[in-house]
C-alpha cells in the first residue's frame, strides 16, 4: 500500500515513510510541519534580536515543567503548623532544603521568572526597533501585549505563594488598587481577595490561578501569536516584505526555510542563554534582592509590614509611576490617578500600531527624531525602573514625575514627530 | 440584517431565540462561579469581635490586637498628645473627619469615645501597608523636623498624626478607619461591635 496506492503521498517506501503517510492521512503532521517550520521563509537578515522570540518560548516551556515539579511539593496553606510558621512559607523552606534537588527546581523557576521578563522586554524592545507591530502585523502586535499582560499577572500571582512578608504585603498593595475604582473598588477587592485582608482564601485562589488558569490562557495566547505571525510572515531588520520580491517558485527571494536555517541558529542561542542562566542559578540565585527579595525570608506577617517594600525589577517601572502621583486634580484622589497612569502604562504599548505614521518601519531608517524619542523613552523606562526599587524622597519623586511625562509623551506625541520625522528611503531588497 | 428571500426568517428567528436563551443560561451558570470568589461563610464569622484589656496601657503608650485579620491599634495618648492635634489642623487633608472612616460617636477632633484612648485600623488608606508609630517629636523622629508625633506609612510616605489623620497632599485619601467599638468597662474595650445608636 502507501507509495502505489496515491501520488498525494510520496513515501520512500520504507516503514517509517509508510507510517508517516498513514499519519497523514489522518493528521495534518507534514502540513503543520512545512506550515511553521520547513516551508516558512523567513527573512535571511534575521540578527541578534530575533533570538529572544524563541528563547521566550524556551523560558515558558522551563517554567511550566520547573512548575509542575513543584507542586508536588508545594502546599498553599498560611494556617500555622506545629512549629509557628505558615505551612506555604515551610513547603517551600522544604523544597530548598529536604527535597531532593528541590532547590534546583525551585531557583530555575524563580530565576526563570526574572529571566522570562529579561527575555519578554527585549522581545518587545526588537519590535519597536524594527516596527514589527506595524500593519499588517497589528494583531500579533496584540497578542504579544496580552501575553505580557498575563505574565505580569503570572508572576503577581506566583508572587504570593512563598507567602513571606513581601508576598504578603505586595499582595496586599496590588489588590487595594482595585480600590481605587469609584463605587465598585471596595467590592470587587473584597471579591479577589476573598476575604476581609490578604488570608489563606487568598493563597489559594491564586494558586490555583497561577498554576491552571493563566499558563493555559498564556498557552492559548502563544498559539495565536506564532499562528498570527506565520499568516503575515516575519518582519525584519530592515522593515520591508520579502512577500514582495517573490521567485518564479512563489518562494520570498529573501526568505529561508525556518528550519533547518533558524532552528540551528536558535540553538546556538539557547546555548549561549542558558550558561547565562545556569550561572545565575548557581552562583546568584538571589541576584542581590533583585531576583529573590531577603523581606521574603521572613515569614507573611500581616499585623507588620516591612519598612521598606519594593516590587521585583520588572514592575518597578510601574510602580514609580505609581508613586509619582502625589497631586489630586478634577475631582480625583492622587490614589486613583496612579492606578490609572500604572494600568496606562502598561497598556498603551497596544496602542503603537496605530500612533506610528512613520512611513518606514525600521529604525535604520528613521530620522533623527524617532531615533532621539526612543532613546529618551528608554530612559526613562530604566530611570523609572531604578527608582521604583528605592525608597520615594520628594527629590527622586521629582524625576519620577519627568520620566513619567516623558514615558507618556513617547507614546502620545508619536503621531507628530513620527510624521514630521525626515526618513530615509527603504532598499528594495533586505540589506543583511 | 434584514430577511430577504433566500432566508427562512421562521428559522432564523428561531435560531436567535435559542442563542439568545443559551446565552441567558450560560451567564446563569456563570453565577454560581463568580460567587465562589466572594469571603465565604467561615471568613464572614471569623469577623467576630475581639475584647482588649486596656488596664496595662501606661499615657503614650500603644498596643494593637488583631480583629478580621487587621491590626487595631489601641493609643492611650497623654494630655500633650492630644494638645498636638488643634495645633495640626491646618495641615490635615480632613481634620474635622468629614468623610466616613469613622462611626458617628467617634467624629470629633480627637476621633474617639473617651479622648484619651484612640482605636483606629493600622492600615494605610492608599494601598493598605500597616504605618509605623513615630510617637517622637521633632528631628529625632527621623520624619520632619516639626514633628508632632503619628505615623508614618512606610511604602508610599503617607503620614498621619496622633488622631490617625492624614496630612494635606499624601498618597493616602483618607484618614485611617476608626473601627466600630464600645467600653465595656473602664479596662474593656470591645472591638467589632456598638451599641446601635450609641
Amino acid at each position: 500500500m502507501g507509495a502505489t496506492q496515491t501520488n498525494k503521498y510520496k513515501s520512500d517506501g520504507t516503514a517509517a515513510g509508510g507510517l508517516l503517510e498513514w499519519v497523514d492521512a489522518r493528521f495534518p503532521l507534514m502540513s503543520l510541519w512545512n506550515d511553521h517550520l520547513a516551508k516558512y521563509y523567513a527573512p535571511k537578515n534575521f540578527n541578534f534580536w530575533y533570538y529572544f522570540g524563541s528563547l521566550a518560548m524556551l523560558v515558558l516551556g522551563l517554567q511550566i515543567i520547573t512548575g509542575i515539579f513543584l507542586t508536588m511539593h508545594y502546599k498553599p496553606d498560611a494556617a500555622l503548623n506545629a512549629s509557628g510558621i505558615p505551612a506555604a512559607f515551610a513547603s517551600v523552606e522544604y523544597i530548598m532544603r529536604d527535597v531532593p534537588w528541590g532547590w534546583l527546581i525551585r531557583y530555575m523557576h524563580s530565576t526563570g521568572a526574572s529571566f522570562f521578563f529579561i527575555v519578554i522586554y527585549l522581545h518587545m524592545f526588537r519590535g519597536m526597533l524594527y516596527g514589527s507591530y506595524r500593519k499588517p502585523r497589528e494583531l500579533i502586535w496584540i497578542f504579544g501585549m496580552l501575553i505580557y499582560l498575563c505574565l505580569m499577572a503570572e508572576a503577581f500571582l506566583g508572587y504570593l505563594l512563598p507567602w513571606g512578608q513581601l508576598s504578603y504585603w505586595g499582595a496586599q498593595v496590588i489588590v487595594n488598587m482595585f480600590t481605587a475604582i469609584p463605587v465598585i473598588g471596595p467590592d470587587l477587592a473584597l471579591l479577589l481577595r476573598g476575604d476581609y485582608v490578604v488570608s489563606d482564601a487568598t493563597l489559594n485562589r491564586f494558586f490555583a490561578l497561577h498554576v491552571v488558569a493563566i499558563p493555559l490562557a498564556l498557552v492559548g495566547l502563544v498559539a495565536a501569536h506564532i499562528m498570527a505571525l506565520h499568516e503575515v510572515g516575519s518582519n525584519n531588520p530592515d522593515g520591508i516584505e520579502i512577500k514582495k520580491k517573490k521567485g518564479p517558485d512563489g518562494v520570498p527571494l529573501d526568505g529561508i526555510p525556518f528550519h533547518p536555517y533558524y532552528t540551528v541558529k536558535d540553538i546556538v542561542g539557547i546555548v549561549a542563554f542558558l550558561m547565562v542562566f545556569a550561572i545565575v542559578i548557581f552562583f546568584m540565585p538571589e541576584a542581590g534582592g533583585y531576583f529573590l527579595e531577603f523581606n521574603n525570608f521572613y515569614p507573611a506577617d500581616p499585623l507588620v509590614t516591612p519598612p521598606h517594600i519594593a516590587p521585583l525589577w520588572y514592575f518597578s517601572p510601574y510602580y514609580s509611576i505609581l508613586r509619582a502621583n502625589t497631586v489630586n486634580f478634577f475631582w480625583i484622589d492622587a490614589k486613583l490617578w496612579g492606578v490609572i497612569f500604572m494600568g496606562l502604562g502598561t497598556v498603551i504599548f497596544a496602542f503603537l500600531p496605530w500612533l506610528d505614521r512613520s512611513p518606514v518601519k525600521s529604525i535604520r531608517y528613521r530620522g533623527p527624531l524617532f531615533k532621539g524619542a526612543l532613546a529618551i523613552f528608554v530612559v526613562c523606562f530604566i530611570t523609572l525602573g531604578v527608582l521604583g526599587t528605592l525608597p520615594a524622597t520628594p527629590g527622586l519623586t521629582l524625576i519620577a514625575q519627568v520620566c513619567s511625562i516623558l514615558y507618556f509623551a513617547f507614546f502620545l506625541l508619536m503621531p507628530i514627530y513620527t510624521s514630521l520625522d525626515k526618513c530615509k528611503a527603504e532598499p528594495e531588497r533586505v540589506t543583511g | 440584517m434584514s430577511c430577504d428571500d433566500k432566508m427562512d426568517c421562521g428559522r432564523r428567528r428561531l435560531l436567535v431565540a435559542t442563542a439568545t436563551l443559551g446565552g441567558v443560561a450560560g451567564v446563569a451558570a456563570a453565577i454560581p462561579f463568580v460567587s465562589t470568589f466572594a469571603p465565604s461563610e467561615r471568613a464572614k464569622s471569623a469577623g467576630a469581635p475581639v475584647e482588649a484589656d486596656i488596664s496595662k496601657l501606661a499615657p503614650g503608650q500603644m498596643m494593637t490586637v488583631e480583629w478580621r485579620g487587621k491590626p487595631v491599634w489601641i493609643i492611650h495618648r497623654t494630655p500633650e498628645m492630644l494638645d498636638t492635634l488643634t495645633k495640626l489642623t491646618d495641615k490635615m487633608a480632613d481634620p474635622k473627619s468629614g468623610r466616613p472612616m469613622q462611626p458617628g460617636y467617634a467624629k470629633n477632633e480627637h476621633r474617639s469615645i473617651k479622648p484619651e484612648f484612640l482605636v483606629a485600623i493600622g492600615i494605610c488608606t492608599h494601598l493598605g501597608c500597616s504605618p509605623s508609630e513615630k510617637f517622637k517629636t521633632g528631628a529625632e523622629s527621623g520624619v520632619t523636623d516639626d514633628w508632632q508625633g503619628g505615623f508614618f506609612c512606610p511604602c508610599h510616605g503617607s503620614v498621619f498624626d496622633l488622631a490617625g489623620r492624614v496630612y494635606k497632599n499624601m498618597p493616602a485619601p483618607d484618614n485611617l478607619e476608626v473601627p466600630p467599638h464600645v467600653f465595656l468597662s473602664d479596662a474593656k474595650i470591645l472591638i467589632g461591635e456598638d451599641k446601635k445608636g450609641a
